[in-house]
């Protein structure tokens, strides 16, 4: 070749080489220059730009709660804050059907106290744990609380209180909102469970709420009582040493039967969040597993006779992350199921992302799913852990709050690099805590902030955490919903390991209209768990659904709220209720929470 | 018909993926393989016939591509593109005396590493930590730098390692199967039996290149000391060039040696004729 043109080909590489170096750079430098909404604004600045703010009120709401995290047998105290960093977890529940949302808040140091922080109606709370006997959970020799779900299991009209723990299961039942009764041995629950997720619903449609519960240390270790060290997941994407899941048939006596293996749940995964839904429309509530150091688990319930896993065909169990949540939203207003998980995202380090999945060829009796959690905007959060949809600001379309954060220790110096030494080892290396580096107080993504993301009805979303005022330092654990002063509006309430009981409270735009329902069912669980609402308005579809415990260590409100936006009417809202009911209610009143019971 | 022995490398590499992928999910999907293994083999196609007069040979751009898709994770696709094409232009750019300096695989995924953590992370699945696996890529692997007469350089990287990771015991107070660890993850695997015995950026004697190796590794304990979390392919990217261009000295200087003894001596040819 000529030397000439050879020369100016040179140069031409030269400079696209010199460009793509800059690439990055660039990325960097406009992604952080760019006008996302994110720098903090005042309230009324938020109100017009986002349609609302958060303003944090726990203190000036009588909630002064700290979490103290376990401290478990001193052999793993080199790596303590890692091996017990959950636990801090948030239910809501009108325990005593005030028509007030109240708060149950656990906590997971030996001899620590949880907290029913009960409404009372005049913008504070009040905790009557104590009084009503579900404080004093986590005593010596029992395990400490990890998470709590309501759901009326004996159809009495009153939540009862089921607590997950690592340790002994404890079942209260309400005693019409004066006091609960301890009635785990009565109820045939097992002696001890390392578990940190539950979830109420009713599987075979009997009319009585059946329970999920999630294991995550096998339930053969006393976790204050060692034998040995060898108690790590075995591998980072495909450990099945962890604990076994639990499927709890209520018999409609009171007790409780153990059917998870003979209904086809027999996997060993680290299980750390599971969520309902009738993924594929058939009348039953299905199951979606999030497990930790693998790939999680989709099972379609057939007619309540057994549980299949679908995961892997269904796209959603492809490649193993870091599940830590699983949330079930209607973010297209299609009226299908999304699924929201989170996982690890620590750049540089090991980038997992999030998954927003969502349905990809309808639904049907074989749910198949993309994942759209990248181009919608809602993939890297941090070290994320709970999180749940909902409208925000009442604009009509289901936004989102993430919670992050693992470990805040000490800033500068970071425990990534020993992590990473020891996760690509052998099973018989990583498995044993023994091998484990010390932590000594370093951070392991610690001093992240949480993410609330806003959906702009176009198929993305916007991160305005800082903008409406959900800005903090603390390692976030579970995220739940409710409007905690009846005011037609999504209040947030977020539970922070070692850290505090945050109470958002939501002021939304008055231009924004909202609807709201409070089931109770009949024929269906009382709780109404499981049942499925949509709503028709401005030719769109929301479906939503009646919340057993979902997200990470949570419970929403048991009320469905839609925004609705400018729109001040609505087509017909049609609720499937658990037992197959339909129930269409043709234009029903805006701003206003509507009490439904089930048709007899 | 004679197999090209060229072929060995991408043809395990290709077998690594797809079992890999296949069995582990190990990949963050197709669409990234095809982006960087036809970023890589584009950008050879188009810089190869200005830069050479030689034939088209594409197993080098191929292994450079498909390093990038199994090496780098990433949410998004720009640093598949990005670190593949970087890879390619590297070789041609980054030569002196007609060789190039960095391995190109090792070049991309450092700069991506560097530049751009916000949005790549190194290859984090393992293959399920299992024994067997590891077992089947060591063996096909050593196969197959055995049979490039390669073996000797992985050895003694192994070997290194394993002695640093001894040191680095001592001084950590962190046990010698945790600082040993790495060594049986893939990541490592694909770094020992074909990064670092590139014949390309290798120093071409027997025991230069032993030497070469082991120096790779002590930079490695030294950047592990620091905390450094792609110690191995800071490593290589340090130690690599900086041996290619010693060698280059010291040959060039024993070839000025040689001149003026060859000027003021008739050799034997000159003799003969």
């Amino acid at each position: 070749m000529p030397a000439r043109p050879r020369r100016v080909v040179h140069v031409l590489a030269i400079v696209a080489f010199l460009a793509l170096l800059a690439t990055p750079l660039a990325i960097r430098y406009f992604s952080a220059a760019a006008p996302v909404g994110d720098a903090a604004l005042s309230a009324s600045a938020a109100l017009a730009r986002h349609g609302f703010s958060l303003r944090e009120r726990s203190q000036a709401a009588g909630i002064r709660f700290t979490h103290r995290p376990p401290a478990l047998d001193p052999k793993l105290e080199h790596i303590m804050p890692a091996v017990a960093g959950f636990g801090a977890a948030v239910s809501v529940v009108d325990f005593d059907r005030d028509g007030w949302l109240d708060l149950y808040v656990t906590n997971s140091a030996v001899g620590s106290r949880n907290a029913l922080y009960r409404n009372k109606r005049d913008g504070t709370f009040e905790d009557v744990a104590g009084r009503l006997g579900v404080a004093d959970v986590n005593r010596p020799a029992t395990g400490v609380s990890m998470g709590a779900v309501w759901g009326d299991y004996d159809n009495d009209g009153y939540e009862d209180l089921f607590l997950y723990k690592w340790g002994r299961p404890e079942l209260f039942h309400n005693d019409e909102g004066q006091g609960f009764t301890f009635v785990t041995e009565r109820a045939g629950l097992p002696a001890w469970i390392n578990a940190n997720t539950a979830v109420w619903f009713d599987f075979d449609g009997d009319g009585w709420l059946d329970l999920f519960v999630g294991g995550y240390y096998p339930a053969e270790l006393d976790l204050w009582n060692l034998e040995h060290t060898r108690i790590m997941p075995e591998s980072f994407e495909y450990a099945q040493n962890g604990g076994r899941n639990y499927l709890f048939h209520n018999r409609a006596d009171g007790t409780f039967e153990e059917v998870g293996e003979a209904m086809g749940l027999t996997s060993r995964r680290w299980t750390l969040a599971a969520a309902t839904a009738d993924v594929n429309r058939d009348g039953d509530p299905d199951l979606f597993v999030a497990n930790d150091f693998g790939i999680n688990e989709l099972y379609l319930n057939e007619r309540g006779r057994r549980f299949r896993e679908i995961g892997r065909p269904a796209n959603v169990a492809r490649t193993p992350k870091s599940g830590m949540n699983a949330s079930f939203g209607d973010v297209l207003n299609r009226g299908e199921w999304n699924l929201f998980v989170t996982n690890i995202s620590e750049p540089g380090v090991l980038i997992h992302g999030n998954d927003l999945w969502v349905p990809a060829q309808g639904s049907g009796d074989a749910p198949s799913y993309r994942n759209l959690a990248g181009a919608m905007g809602v993939e890297l959060a941090g070290f994320a852990f709970g999180a749940q949809f909902g409208d925000l600001n009442n604009d009509g379309w289901v936004d989102l709050f993430v919670t992050n954060g693992f470990i805040s220790g000490d800033t500068r110096e970071s425990y990534w690099y020993d992590y990473s030494l020891i996760t690509g080892g052998h099973r018989n290396i990583i498995a044993d805590a023994g091998n484990w580096p010390a932590m000594r107080g370093r951070s392991l993504s610690g001093h992240q902030e949480d993410r609330v993301w806003l959906n702009d009805g176009t198929g993305r979303f916007h991160d305005v955490t800082r903008a409406v005022g959900a800005a903090n330092p603390y390692d976030g654990r579970a995220v739940a919903f409710a409007d905690l002063w009846n005011r037609g509006v999504l209040d947030v309430v977020v539970a922070y390991q070692r850290g505090p009981l945050l109470v958002y409270e939501n002021t939304v735009t008055p231009e924004h209209h909202w609807l709201a329902f409070e089931l109770t069912g009949a024929r269906s669980n009382r709780s109404a768990i499981g049942a499925e609402v949509r709503l028709y308005w401005a030719g769109m579809e929301q479906v939503q659904q009646i919340d057993g415990g979902s997200g990470f260590a949570a419970q929403n409100q048991r009320r469905v709220h839609f925004g609705l936006g400018a729109h001040a009417g609505v087509d017909s809202v049609v609720v499937r209720w658990p037992s197959g009911v339909v129930q269409t209610i043709p234009s029903p009143a805006v701003d206003t929470l509507h009490a439904l019971a089930e048709p007899q | 018909m004679k197999f090209d022995r060229s072929l060995t490398a991408p043809l395990v590499i290709t077998l690594i993926l797809i079992g890999a992928h296949w069995s582990y999910g190990m990949l963050r999907g197709y669409e990234a393989i095809a982006l960087a293994v036809f970023s890589a083999l584009g950008t050879e196609l188009a810089l190869r016939r200005f830069f050479t007069d030689q034939p088209h040979r594409l197993s080098s751009a191929y292994i450079s591509g498909i390093s990038i898709a199994i090496l780098v994770r990433s949410p998004v696709l720009w640093p598949y593109a990005v670190g593949a094409i970087l890879s390619v232009l590297s070789k041609y750019l980054l030569r002196v005396n007609g060789r190039h300096l960095w391995n190109p695989s090792n070049f991309g995924i450092c700069v991506l590493l560097f530049l751009a953590p916000f949005a790549v992370a190194p290859l984090s699945v393992q293959w399920g930590n299992d024994l067997w696996p590891m077992l089947v890529i060591w063996a096909v692997g050593l196969n197959a730098v055995w049979l490039a007469k390669r073996a000797h350089i992985t050895l003694a990287y192994v070997a290194s390692f394993f002695l640093f990771a001894l040191v680095r015991s001592l001084i950590t107070d962190s046990s010698f199967l945790t600082e040993a660890a790495p060594i049986t993850g893939p990541m490592y695997q694909l770094f020992a039996l074909f990064m670092v015995t590139d014949p390309k950026t290798t120093v071409s004697s027997r025991w230069g290149a032993v030497a070469v190796v082991c120096l790779v590794a002590f930079v490695e304990m030294l950047l592990r000391l620091a905390e450094v979390i792609y110690a191995p392919f800071y490593a290589l990217f340090l130690v690599g060039p900086a041996a290619l261009l010693v060698e280059r000295w010291r040959t060039s200087r024993a070839r000025a040696r040689q001149e003026p003894d060859a000027r003021a001596a008739p050799s034997l040819s000159s003799h003969q004729t």
